[in-house]
């Protein structure tokens, strides 16, 4: 499957579809699931559900597959002299931000730069120091009168650094939090190809979880599921960041832990990826996971979750790096749970005491 | 009436192309390799004598006709700002030192291209969910940033290899986005006027190194060619912003007045008085004026103050050489990408190539 899900990864983070505007984002994943599932819709708040039928009789259960399709980004707050200022959608070190290629979503898509002014133009206190986001501009290199026909503030603004292949294994570009998981759970749906499961499987791109996680909480009560999986990235180890708190690069996805996690599913996901001898970490996520999971387990009546993380560099920059084996183990580990799912399955989820 | 000696000099699609690849191509200090080999493809034509001196300088002569002619050196330096590889940490993990006046700030989250290969990597940052917000309060350090290249093609780059952004270069609008801008304007301007060279001159063109670490190329070249006077062509900083209002807390952190701003993009070519390298010869100022004046050229007179060009280096050498610095307005100099008008770049070419083509061979005969 990998010969396909390259340059369909590529795809993905070459579109915008930031938090609440996922229409870019969500029209190729459609197009790309469309003849993988049996109904696709999308929810009331924009999430895409793609559903598989089961072969066995009504009522099945269901496993919700869900991985965010929106992405971080800025939207345009002001405009001085040509320039735009800014502020962030989702979180955002400003420090990655100056010198950033971007396009601005106005009445065109007009590609620009992120800016910092130089010194003498900044508070003198700011000198040496990270200049904070209400100081940088966006120019988009047009006279101020063509930009003030152009933008409007609440216009986005989207990274636009193209992918990067870093030798075979290895993709580097903006947004890889979360359409790696995106291009994992469709390569889960190409690994399900021609393999019946006896239960209904929802793949889902959910909007909205940069911000509020809407769109998966509002799926999930949309869609009911017996089970719920949310597949995020996590943090790799790299250069700067805390040994204890990341997880290798390439070295398989991890499987959370946690107040999040059903302990029975995780423990049929352990099992499952030792008897595939698909690699993996496990990953403490004491409080809350980060992810959709946080919102499925509380949807309706409380919904038993999963969460799996694909390792990845330099999160919320737009130089994310992951690996594509990683995703490629994620995928086949969720096709292989999803084809394992069989009638008995929800009466082994017990609690253990 | 005699024939024109020579044909007007233009920026088309052909310039604009050419820039294009000079600005794609990298050539960080001390490394111009590719820059070169572009330079000397494209000048080799329209010179009677090219050649590559001991620091890997272009020199092109285009001689002139008839007696008294003066000797004219045009400078551009082929060199950008960029990095240089210091210790390979293993994994494709490559720690980096600056070459050049780099912003270390411009270098966080950015591609780059690593060595001749142009092996791309990442120079990543800590996600900021691991991150205090203290920390954030300060700038990451050039010693806590690393080149990423992936672990797949960590054999493919050695210490020493230069890096640099991975820009590639746009249109936007009236402008041009690219990295390099600051000087590949410049080479493709005189590139243009080698092609175009006026007669009455001796053009001596050349196409320095090392002008961003201290204006070594410039240095020798201007020892070599012996020129009567020179002419830096270069690109200026555009510090055309808003500028903040330090009025109060409550103001719009936006409107104040930049009385600052070097030069201004759209204004046209930037003459400079004085930098701090060098107080342009008045001769040439006057010159250029007066050409821009009776041509309806566009001008303007870059604000005085700090920054340098190869003039710096070339007014001192051996005697004295009257020099002056023609610069294309640019914003975002040495950052992964810089912004400058298609305008102004075709105003400065004009303009450099109406005063050499009406140049006085006495201009220099009265005092300075």
């Amino acid at each position: 499957m990998m010969n396909e899900i390259l340059p369909f990864l590529k795809q993905l983070i070459s579109a915008p579809g930031l938090s609440g505007y996922e229409a870019p984002i969500r029209n190729i994943v459609a197009e790309t699931w469309r003849p993988l599932t049996d109904e696709l819709h999308i929810s009331r708040l924009g999430s895409l559900h793609g559903l598989r039928r089961g072969n066995t009789p009504d009522p099945r259960p269901s496993l919700l597959l869900a991985a965010h399709m929106d992405a971080i980004g800025l939207m345009v707050t002001g405009l001085v002299d040509g320039f735009l200022r800014l502020t962030r959608v989702g979180g955002l070190d400003p420090r990655v931000l100056p010198g950033q290629l971007v396009t601005v979503h106005g009445r065109e898509e007009l590609p620009g730069v992120i800016v910092q002014p130089p010194a003498h133009l900044l508070p003198a206190e700011i000198g040496n120091d990270p200049v904070p986001l209400e100081y940088l501009l966006v120019d988009v290199g047009l006279l101020p009168l063509q930009v003030e026909r152009l933008v409007r503030v609440g216009d986005l603004v989207s990274f636009a650094q193209p992918p990067l292949e870093l030798g075979e294994d290895y993709l580097a570009g903006h947004s890889l939090d979360n359409r790696a998981s995106v291009a994992a759970l469709t390569d889960c749906l190409m690994e399900l190809q021609g393999r019946p499961t006896s239960w209904d499987i929802w793949a889902v791109a959910t909007a909205q979880e940069e911000e509020t996680l809407g769109g998966a909480l509002t799926s999930a009560h949309k869609l009911r599921p017996a089970l719920a999986v949310a597949i995020d990235v996590t943090f790799a180890s790299s250069p700067g960041s805390p040994a204890h708190l990341t997880f290798p690069l390439g070295k398989g996805p991890t499987l959370g832990w946690g107040p999040t996690i059903h302990p029975a599913l995780q423990k049929a996901f352990k099992d499952l990826a030792d008897r595939l001898e698909i690699p993996y970490k496990l990953e403490a996520m004491p409080r809350r996971s980060g992810t959709d999971a946080d919102a499925m387990q509380v949807a309706v009546e409380g919904i038993p979750t999963m969460v799996l993380g694909i390792p990845l560099r330099y999160m919320h920059t737009p130089v994310e790096m992951v690996s594509m084996k990683d995703i490629a183990r994620t995928g086949r580990l969720l096709a292989e749970f999803a084809a394992a799912l069989d009638e008995e399955f929800l009466d082994k989820l017990v609690w253990d005491d | 009436m005699t024939e024109p000696t020579y044909t007007s000099p233009k920026i088309g699609t052909a310039q604009i192309r050419l820039l294009e690849r000079l600005c794609n191509a990298p050539a960080v200090s001390g490394d111009e390799q590719e820059v070169r080999a572009i330079v000397l493809e494209q000048v080799r034509p329209h010179a009677s004598e090219v050649r590559v001196d001991a620091l890997g300088n272009v020199l092109a002569i285009h001689p002139g006709q008839g007696e008294g002619r003066l000797k004219v050196m045009l400078a551009a330096h082929m060199d950008e700002v960029g990095m240089m590889i210091v210790d390979d940490e293993g994994e494709g993990i490559l720690r980096f030192d600056t070459v050049g006046g780099v912003d270390v700030r411009q270098l966080v989250g950015k591609p780059v291209w690593v060595g001749r290969q142009h092996i791309p990597g990442v120079i990543g940052a800590k996600p900021v969910h691991l991150t205090s917000a203290e920390e954030r309060k300060r700038s990451l350090s050039l010693d806590t940033l690393r080149i990423d290249i992936g672990p797949d093609n960590a054999k493919k780059v050695m210490v020493g290899d230069r890096a640099t952004f991975a820009t590639s270069f746009t249109r936007l609008g009236p402008s041009l986005r690219a990295k390099a801008l600051d000087d590949r304007l410049g080479v493709v301007t005189l590139i243009e006027l080698l092609r175009h060279a006026p007669t009455n001159i001796d053009l001596l063109a050349a196409f320095t190194v090392q002008e961003e670490v201290g204006l070594r190329g410039a240095h020798v070249a201007a020892y070599a060619l012996d020129p009567d006077l020179a002419i830096a062509l270069d690109c200026t900083p555009a510090n055309d912003l808003p500028a903040w209002n330090s009025g109060g807390q409550n103001t719009d952190p936006a409107d104040g007045e930049n009385t600052r701003y070097n030069t201004r993009l759209g204004a046209g070519p930037a003459i400079y008085v004085a930098d701090h390298a060098t107080l342009s010869d008045p001769r040439l100022i006057r010159h250029l004026v007066e050409t821009a004046e009776t041509s309806g050229i566009p001008y303007q007179i870059r604000q005085p103050g700090g920054g340098g060009t190869d003039a710096g280096a070339i007014h001192k050498q051996r005697m004295g050489i009257p020099s002056v610095t023609v610069s294309v307005p640019g914003r975002y100099a040495h950052t992964a990408a810089m912004i400058a008008r298609l305008e102004d770049w075709k105003n400065t070419l004009t303009l450099v190539h109406a005063a050499l083509a009406r140049l006085p061979v006495d201009l220099l005969a009265v005092e300075r």
